[in-house]
């Protein structure tokens, strides 16, 4: 009855290609966007900011960038975790190596260096597609893994290989906070979000997902294969580095090659499928699945068996955690095989309708 | 398509929930909270699970036994980490506002990286017992890190004498070869600047053999072993690397005896798979192991026998398991001393924590009292030495369990010192930051 468009008329053009186009999705994203910048700072703890909350911005804004790459253009890709520690470690090569250098221009350069990498492991998407290019990507992940572990100069010659960073700012403002950080992450989000998401409104992205959807055919109506897959992968290591640039800096501050293995890959690729291929939303909700359902279960389990008179040990939970988690990924590929963006929109499409369902 | 979203409303009322639980359960009394970070799942489980169990079952033992520490009562959570740094911040971040808040020991190498950080904004104290950042001896540089009783670089210091001793002396070291086998990651690369500076002062040969983490593929490293022929080989592992380590050196037919491991590598679980297959292979002894010491007895006693033990029984007294039970006494040591000088029978803050920690001194009188004389050695700190202690014994493993050698080797003050001042100040100028005043020890 509420969400219903009605009565709004488009008489120009522009109207018609809002990115919302119907009034009540503009004011739910003005209040959600208020919400995020204004009342969660004044609510949440630093524990809810440093450990739930910027996490689950910067996967967020690495699964986005993923999202590009997989879902729109159709390019699976394992190296994701790779261009995390290419924009993360390049990012730190700019920050220590030139002096007072700003966090922002690194951070961008720093994204700059993973599409580099990213066009070079990009390149062999142009010979083999699906399967066979996920195993190439993959390459990417274990040249990066060794080349950190190996290449002393990129690790500003560290012994240990274990690098850190501090005195960030941004325009002579301290990131050190936990509400700082928040909001500097949730602004990158929200900028890159924005550009993504008429990124692939755009000629480009409807070339990404022409070739995604049957590249033969696109390629018979002129789109070059070659130019649409290779700014797919530019487009989207450029959001992956910004986010492992994030990811480093501003959440472990200390890092290590390790903390961008395979298992980042998989993850990213994860959220990607659960939060719904190809859509901007998907990567929220996705991101939100990985990052804050295990925190929750490892803390929710023990205490749901505390009301029952139960103690569940750790090894318990830890256990209980990954089956719990494992049998919900299952769950609902099976039952919502195109994620949790598909289950969003089909809850919208049936507001729309209600309550006289056709 | 309704039950998928009837459950994902159940499902997010209930977290909303469960949100809000976790600043209710915590009331706020007279207790002394310990935050357990830990790992009983992942690759490292094996290793990582009795040392937990006996840093668990030391605050039982206490509070059974004495009460607390004069009348404080003693509480814990742990907090699975998987030895993964994202998680282990995660765990820091959710456990250091807990009223009562004590001290940390992340248990991993990478997570304590990733804390020093942290620890100096917050003011809480990190306790790396034998493992973490070697140059944080310093604690003038480093005022909240404490690697008590040992860093990579004096096991690594210590290896190399007790090689040099089995040769008939340091000097008999020339144009030998020795290879570095380690778990490719900060924790396995942290004694080769040590080696390094040895290998200049004796003129052997350094080999660097990484091992990918976690360390189950080590085939291209063994071959490297045989093609090298190294007359000794160290092994820096941890978890199932250590296991695979021996199993490959016996595939290889590289003698176990000419093998010396880091004190994270000389426990039973890196042995007792392999048994007869290990036989003679070294490694550094931090601490003894067995039930014979009156702690242990006392863990059993008051703890065990009352069905209330962590772990299994036949686990108590491992030497994993013994390594906790020492890192949480020295822990709780460190708080009966603040409470000395800060009040007894007071909750301590952190801070307050971290003068104690700055100033243990457990005698050899002091220890018998915990029942730790047998385990350790004494230990006494100071605001510029964080670590208190660098002596460790050689084991050996004879196909059963380990037998630790009587002799005590120290590391040498004379090579490790200045480069523990030179890393601490490369690490300060890094950061932008000063030295701690002289003032600042009175603190």
């Amino acid at each position: 009855m509420l969400y219903r468009e009605n009565g709004q008329f488009k008489t120009s053009y522009r109207a018609d290609l809002q990115i919302f186009p119907i009034l009540q999705d503009r004011w739910t994203i003005l209040a959600l966007l208020a919400f995020a910048f204004l009342v969660v700072p004044s609510f949440a703890s630093d524990y809810y900011f440093r450990a739930i909350l910027i996490p689950f911005l910067i996967m967020a804004l690495a699964a986005l960038g993923v999202n590009i790459l997989v879902g729109y253009c159709g390019q699976i890709s394992l190296g994701s975790g790779a261009f995390m520690a290419v924009g993360a470690y390049g990012a730190y090569n700019f920050f220590v190596r030139i002096p007072d250098m700003p966090l922002v221009p690194a951070l961008i350069l720093g994204g700059l260096c993973a599409t580099a990498f990213g066009i070079v492991f990009g390149l062999p998407s142009l010979r083999v597609k699906g399967l066979y290019l996920a195993v190439a990507t993959l390459a990417a992940q274990f040249f990066a893994d060794w080349m950190f572990l190996r290449i002393k100069w990129l690790v500003n010659d560290s012994p240990s290989g274990s690098v850190s960073v501090n005195g960030l700012q941004v325009f002579g403002l301290p990131i050190e906070s936990g509400v700082s950080k928040y909001w500097f992450c949730l602004t990158v989000l929200c900028i890159v979000a924005l550009l993504a998401k008429n990124l692939v409104r755009s000629a480009i992205g409807r070339e990404w997902m022409a070739i995604r959807d049957m590249d033969v055919a696109a390629a018979v109506i002129g789109i070059r294969p070659v130019y649409a897959k290779l700014t797919a992968f530019a487009v989207s290591s450029f959001i992956v580095g910004m986010a492992g640039a994030l990811w480093a800096f501003v959440y472990l501050g200390a890092w290590e090659p390790a903390a961008f293995n395979v298992d980042v890959s998989f993850r990213l690729l994860f959220m990607v499928i659960i939060g719904g291929l190809g859509s901007i939303t998907g990567a929220f909700f996705g991101a939100a699945f990985i990052v804050v359902l295990p925190i929750f279960l490892n803390q929710f389990l023990p205490f749901a068996a505390s009301l029952v008179g139960l103690s569940v040990s750790t090894e318990a939970a830890s256990h209980a955690e990954l089956m719990i988690f494992g049998a919900l990924i299952v769950w609902f590929l099976i039952v919502e095989p195109h994620g949790l963006a598909k289950l969003w929109s089909t809850g919208k499409q049936k507001l729309r309708l209600w309550p006289f369902p056709h | 398509m309704m039950l998928p979203r009837k459950l994902l409303a159940l499902a997010a009322i209930t977290a909303a929930a469960a949100t809000l639980a976790p600043s209710v359960a915590f009331a706020q009394a007279k207790e002394q909270f310990f935050p357990l970070l830990s790992y009983r799942t992942g690759p490292y489980a094996p290793n990582g699970t009795p040392w937990a169990n006996g840093k668990q079952d030391y605050l039982k033992m206490i509070n059974a036994r004495d009460g607390g520490i004069n009348g404080v009562k003693l509480t814990f959570e742990e907090c699975e980490t998987g030895y993964a740094t994202d998680r282990g911040v995660e765990c820091y971040e959710r456990l250091k506002g807990r009223p009562g808040m004590t001290l940390f020991d992340p248990q991993a190498t990478g997570i304590t990286f990733a804390l020093t950080e942290k620890v100096d904004k917050d003011k809480i104290p990190l306790i790396t017992l034998g493992y973490g950042l070697s140059v944080a001896q310093d604690g003038n540089a480093f005022k909240w890190n404490f690697p008590l009783m040992g860093s990579y670089w004096t096991g690594a210091d210590i290896l190399i004498q007790a090689i040099g001793k089995k040769e008939g002396g340091l000097d008999k070291l020339k144009g030998k070869k020795i290879a570095l086998v380690y778990h490719d990651s900060p924790f396995g690369k942290e004694p080769i600047p040590l080696l390094q500076e040895r290998e200049r002062m004796h003129g052997f040969k350094l080999d660097l053999i990484p091992v990918t983490a976690p360390g189950v593929e080590q085939k291209a490293a063994w071959l490297q072993v045989r093609q090298l022929r190294p007359d000794y080989v160290l092994l820096w592992g941890w978890g199932v690397m250590n296991s695979t380590a021996l199993k490959e050196a016996q595939a290889t037919g590289y003698p176990r005896d000419k093998m010396y491991g880091v004190w994270w590598a000389g426990a039973e679980p890196d042995t007792k798979d392999v048994g007869e297959g290990a036989k003679g292979y070294n490694a550094l002894a931090l601490n003894t192991a067995g039930t014979q010491p009156k702690v242990i007895q006392d863990i059993l006693k008051f703890v065990h026998d009352k069905g209330r033990g962590t772990g299994p029984k036949d686990e108590v007294g491992s030497v994993l398991y013994t390594r906790g039970v020492i890192i949480q006494a020295l822990g709780v040591e460190a708080v009966r001393r603040a409470q000395e000088r800060y009040g007894k029978g007071k909750v301590m803050t952190p801070e307050q924590v971290r003068w104690g920690l700055e100033n243990l001194a457990l005698d050899q009188k002091k220890l018998a009292s915990l029942g730790l004389d047998q385990v350790m050695k004494p230990i006494s700190t100071s605001c510029a030495d964080h670590m208190g202690s660098t002596t460790a014994r050689i084991e050996t493993w004879d196909g059963k369990q380990w037998i630790v050698h009587p002799e005590y080797y120290t590391a040498d003050e004379q090579i490790i010192k200045p480069m523990v001042k030179a890393g601490a100040d490369k690490y300060l100028a890094d950061k932008k930051l000063t030295r701690r005043a002289a003032s600042d020890c009175a603190s």
